[in-house]
């Protein structure tokens, strides 16, 4: 079996995954670990899904792959749109207008000319001008299991009108859009719309209902004719077209914000060709639909979609020419990041994503060469990464070897333990309630806390916004001084100490953990971590609230508990985290804004904390553009919200990334999700390695296959003996 | 027989009727209509009319078994049960609460990845395990007995992640001879069967060989096989013509049960060699709470169960004439 198999492999290494053909080929190879849910940009939402997306489809703007801080720069049109604001009479107003008087905010966008799509059989066309593959049946899909198995496609040029409709599919009912009720708070009639909408398919599903009588069964009626929103039947006044390639978007309010959701798939374009071509039951039934096989003008299309197995991409012949950034940070240059300036895009010819579920083969995997990029999980962190003298984290002796480079990069994310602001024990606002908080955060040590369970891929939290997002500020002025204290001569903050933490602890009523009759507080902790990992975590919270005297009563539940408890306000203290659509402080902020209670108002401010002039501030804060001021009205927010305590600030989580040598223009970048198109590899090293790496190891084998012959020899002969005593 | 399979699938009816209910049970006893809705929307965002559109449109705003303000058959027919589980008697099992997919075209997709595996793994398995047991009670009594035995109880009591891991680090990672992990179609899947096939042998060896052994050793201390010896019949006549064919029925109990649910294929093997196949579809569902795939592959592997326990039943009347159908 073994020889057959040698032969099979063809002269390739034996262990390698890959078919002999693809050896040497300009493609980059990485994993996933689950399956992406949804491929429709109006409905993808998490990163597991943008991985693929934001290589198809492309939005009107996009991040700058290196400058820093994060800058947005076109994507598929002429300039980031400045908004033009205009008061309840149509005035004209100065940008800087307060956003009490802004009546209307308008962006127009201007899409560039000559931009085509992907070919794609939903623009071919027939001899009579007619879409080529429109009313499909069954039995005109004989043979085709994926898009790429239709013969003709066409393509045509990007127009305003895609981008007009991808905001109209926002707010159809059926695609159940996740930013759907953000939008509706700003784009101009969007609600009114989505409720139409709405309307027109409950009327549609009543009226089949009706005709069918008893028998209905409403899935299997759409899944053979799936329904189809007449989306121009209601009028849209947030969305205008002006011509061809362009088109306005209009807010109800000044939201300078939404210049960075203009960089997010929500907005890429759907040409109307696509969003009809599968919305053919025929399709459907075959899971041919937009949410496998999307449709764009990016440096990528999809190749193979098998969510189970591999998703692959390969170059769109038709992309638009970019080249790579001419100018980035002053490093860049000397890590060699601006080799490729001004060399066109995309670098790979292929992008290959194999699903790994389990981190030990992925790893392993990734160590043979077969993968070109990895995380580090904790089960090879210490195989991986050792910590320096001054507590730098550096790639160990083996990966060094291999010529592996490791970049890390603070994610703009926050891990908190909150405490419900509504619970009569460790919520409210009265000074006793602020320092039995502070107390709390003093004795919740998240240096030992990220040490212990992070391996160090963390960084103390002294606010919610993280470091690399407007707001945060490093050294002595970002230290929070209720937790912290600088210490010059280490130029670095210094945790208050326990007994300062008690002193407050008293200070609040609860001297020793127990109240003036001597009955201990006893605080619950709600959680989801229902992993074998999880009770060191627990048991180190239970730790160290025993050293205020501090009883905390681990409550961990299912997911679906905890949701449930967050949402009805049954709790005291909780775990939390989130990570940003934007990068700008008020995707921070407003998770601790009163409107946004979770309790009141469904929201994401899980602590319910409500401060009137910490909600004041906000609302100033949201409408200013990044200046000396805004960061001023930023500091007098954390001020109250550092001293309110509604959190215990947590962690900022540090992610670790492995390249291997033959790759390069790697710099992690936190929110642009469009980056394969940079990434460079040099094939032929690659193939060099991997066969150095992965020669078959026969040896071993050879002497399990003598030690089994020379074992069944006793045997042999004693059957020889038996079957001859038996014969006489 | 068409008489008593025909009773058989009747009988099998409540069966899957209870298997279902069952399953709706313990489901909704764990995951609501909302909890399913919002992890299904996501994390972020999701607002109340947002819940309650989805189950809406995925017929989840029904009550679970009985609607109190409908009239009449209406109180059980309009109920999620009732709505979900019908369709599933013809075999249609509809669209995935999570993604929309068609769970009847994954199932088929998905089947001959989990086939590709776990056929050859059970005939080798067999076939070894037979063999093995076989030369174990030929050898009874002796070292090689005390010590095959010893062994058995040793591999049988090893965690099948143990052989995975240890299986993936030996033969993938230190003689480079097997890719660790993955999957391929046509010829090119090879490669990728050879490792998860040699570690699911092995790692069931021990218990097969220790149940057919004892099968073997209770045969072949019974009379006819005294008087076959006494008849001159060498040992290996007596063992493979005569031993093997009348422990035939419980190695059948065994094996004919078992041999429906390669379909279903195995949840850990597949996930670790990340092979596309119906064990790694399930585990996924329940971890997503996609109670319309959870609900499908249930009632398949009730199903499946009631098969199985149908043919051991023909395949007995095969091999001992005794067993009549009445």
């Amino acid at each position: 079996m073994l020889i057959v198999f040698l032969v099979l492999s063809g002269g390739c290494t034996p262990n390698d995954p890959y078919r002999a053909s693809d050896t040497g080929a300009n493609t980059f190879y990485s994993t996933f670990f689950e399956p992406p849910k949804h491929l429709d940009p109006a409905r993808a939402y998490s990163s597991e899904e943008y991985d693929f997306l934001a290589q198809i489809y492309e939005p009107p703007l996009q991040y700058h792959y290196l400058k820093r801080p994060y800058e947005l720069i076109p994507s598929t049109v002429e300039d980031v749109p400045a908004p033009a604001y205009y008061d309840r009479d149509g005035k004209r107003l100065p940008h800087g207008a307060a956003p009490e008087k802004v009546a209307k905010a308008v962006y127009e966008i201007t899409v560039r000319k000559g931009i085509l799509y992907q070919d794609h059989p939903a623009f071919a066309k027939g001899p009579d001008g007619e879409p080529l593959y429109m009313n499909l049946s069954p039995s005109d899909l004989k043979g085709v299991d994926e898009v790429s198995d239709f013969k003709v496609k066409g393509t045509r040029e990007l127009k305003s009108d895609d981008y007009i409709l991808e905001i109209m599919r926002l707010a159809d009912p059926e695609i159940a859009s996740p930013v759907l009720p953000i939008f509706e708070k700003y784009i101009l009639g969007l609600q009114e719309y989505s409720e139409a909408l709405r309307r027109d398919l409950d009327g549609i599903r009543k009226e089949r209902r009706e005709k069918a009588g008893l028998s209905y069964n409403q899935e299997a009626d759409e899944k053979a004719n799936p329904v189809i929103l007449d989306y121009r039947k209601h009028k849209l006044p947030g969305v205008e077209r002006v011509d061809d390639h362009t088109f306005r978007i209009i807010l109800k309010t000044k939201y300078p914000q939404f210049v960075y959701w203009l960089a997010m798939p929500f907005f890429s374009p759907v040409p109307e060709e696509a969003h009809l071509f599968y919305k053919q039951g025929a399709l459907a039934d075959r899971n041919i639909t937009i949410d496998r096989f999307p449709i764009g003008t990016g440096p990528y299309m999809m190749e193979t979609f098998n969510p189970n197995m591999e998703i692959i991409l390969s170059r769109n012949p038709n992309f638009h020419y970019e080249e790579y950034p001419k100018e980035g940070e002053a490093v860049d240059a000397e890590k060699g990041l601006l080799k490729d300036a001004g060399t066109r895009l995309p670098f790979a010819d292929k992008l290959v994503f194999k699903l790994e579920q389990e981190v030990i083969p992925r790893w392993n995997k990734f160590l043979q060469g077969y993968y070109d990029n990895s995380g580090i999980t904790s089960d090879s962190f210490d195989q991986a990464v050792s910590f320096s003298a001054a507590g730098e984290a550096e790639l160990t002796d083996a990966m060094k070897e291999k010529g592996i480079t490791l970049l890390t990069s603070v994610r703009p994310s926050i891990y908190y333990t909150g405490f419900n602001m509504l619970d009569e024990s460790i919520g409210g606002y009265s000074p006793e309630k602020q320092k039995l908080r502070q107390a709390i955060s003093i004795a919740l040590d998240f240096e030992e806390y990220i040490e212990i369970f992070n391996n160090g891929r963390g960084i103390p939290a002294m606010s919610p916004i993280p470091p690399g997002i407007f707001g945060n500020k490093d050294g002595k002025d970002g230290v929070n001084r209720y937790v912290y204290e600088w210490d010059d001569a280490k130029k670095r903050p210094v945790r208050k100490s326990l007994e300062y933490a008690r002193k407050l602890m008293a200070e609040a009523g609860f001297s020793n953990g127990r109240d003036k009759n001597g009955r201990p507080l006893v605080i619950t902790f709600d959680n989801p971590w229902t992993g074998a990992d999880s009770t060191p975590m627990i048991n180190w919270y239970i730790k160290r609230m025993r050293l205020l005297g501090i009883q905390l009563e681990n409550r961990t539940t299912d997911y679906n508990r905890f949701q449930e408890k967050m949402l009805k306000g049954n709790f005291q203290m909780f775990s939390w985290g989130w990570n940003a659509d934007y990068p700008d402080p008020e995707n921070f902020l407003f998770l601790l804004i009163g409107s946004n209670s979770k309790v009141k108002y469904q929201g994401e401010n899980v602590s319910n904390y409500s401060s009137p002039e910490f909600d004041r501030l906000f609302k100033i804060m949201e409408n200013m553009d990044n200046s000396p001021e805004r960061l001023k009205v930023i500091d007098e927010m954390l001020a109250i919200a550092k001293k309110d305590s509604p959190w215990v600030w947590g962690h900022h989580p540090v992610a670790f990334g492995l390249y291997h040598q033959w790759m390069s223009n790697i710099k992690p970048n936190s929110m642009a999700n469009n980056t394969m198109k940079y990434l460079r590899v040099d094939p032929e090293l690659r193939k060099k390695l991997r066969q150095e790496w992965n020669s078959p190891n026969l040896w071993p084998l050879a002497i399990i296959a003598a030690l089994i012959i020379l074992g069944s020899i006793p045997a042999v002969i004693s059957v020889r003996r038996r079957l001859g005593r038996a014969k006489r | 027989m068409l008489t008593y399979i025909i009773r058989r699938i009747l009988y099998a009816i409540p069966i899957v009727i209870g298997v279902n209910l069952l399953t709706a049970v313990l489901f909704f006893y764990v995951n609501t209509p909302d909890d399913m809705a919002r992890k299904i929307l996501g994390e972020k965002n999701v607002t109340a009319a947002q819940v309650d559109n989805w189950k809406r449109d995925h017929g989840y705003n029904l009550p679970v078994f009985f609607n109190t303000p409908e009239e009449g058959t209406a109180k059980l027919t309009e109920t999620i049960f009732f709505k979900k589980s019908l369709p599933l008697l013809w075999f249609d099992f509809g669209r995935s609460d999570r993604n929309n997919i068609d769970i009847g075209g994954e199932i088929k997709t998905r089947m001959w990845p989990s086939l590709a595996i776990s056929l050859p793994m059970f005939t080798l398995g067999l076939v070894l395990d037979l063999f093995i047991a076989m030369m174990l009670a030929y050898y009874r009594g002796t070292y090689l007995d005390l010590w095959g035995v010893v062994l058995a109880v040793v591999m049988m009591s090893v965690s099948t992640l143990f052989y995975i891991i240890g299986g993936q680090f030996l033969l993938g990672k230190v003689l480079k001879l097997f890719p660790i992990s993955g999957f391929d179609t046509g010829i090119d899947s090879v490669k990728f069967l050879v490792l998860p096939v040699v570690i699911g042998v092995l790692s069931s060896l021990g218990i097969g060989v220790r149940f057919y052994r004892t099968v073997f050793l209770e045969e072949i201390n019974k009379d006819y096989i005294r008087t076959a010896r006494a008849k001159g019949l060498g040992e290996g006549a007596v063992l493979f013509k005569h031993a093997l064919k009348n422990a035939m029925i419980p190695i059948l109990t065994n094996v004919v049960v078992s041999i429906p649910f390669l379909f279903y294929g195995s949840l850990i093997m597949e996930r670790f060699f990340a092979i596309p196949g119906l064990g790694n579809f399930t585990i996924d569902a329940i971890q997503a709470q996609d109670f319309a795939i959870v609900r499908s592959m249930v009632y398949l592997g009730s199903i499946l169960y009631i098969v199985g326990l149908i043919l051991t039943d023909i395949s007995y009347t095969l091999v001992d004439p005794r067993v009549r159908f009445e």
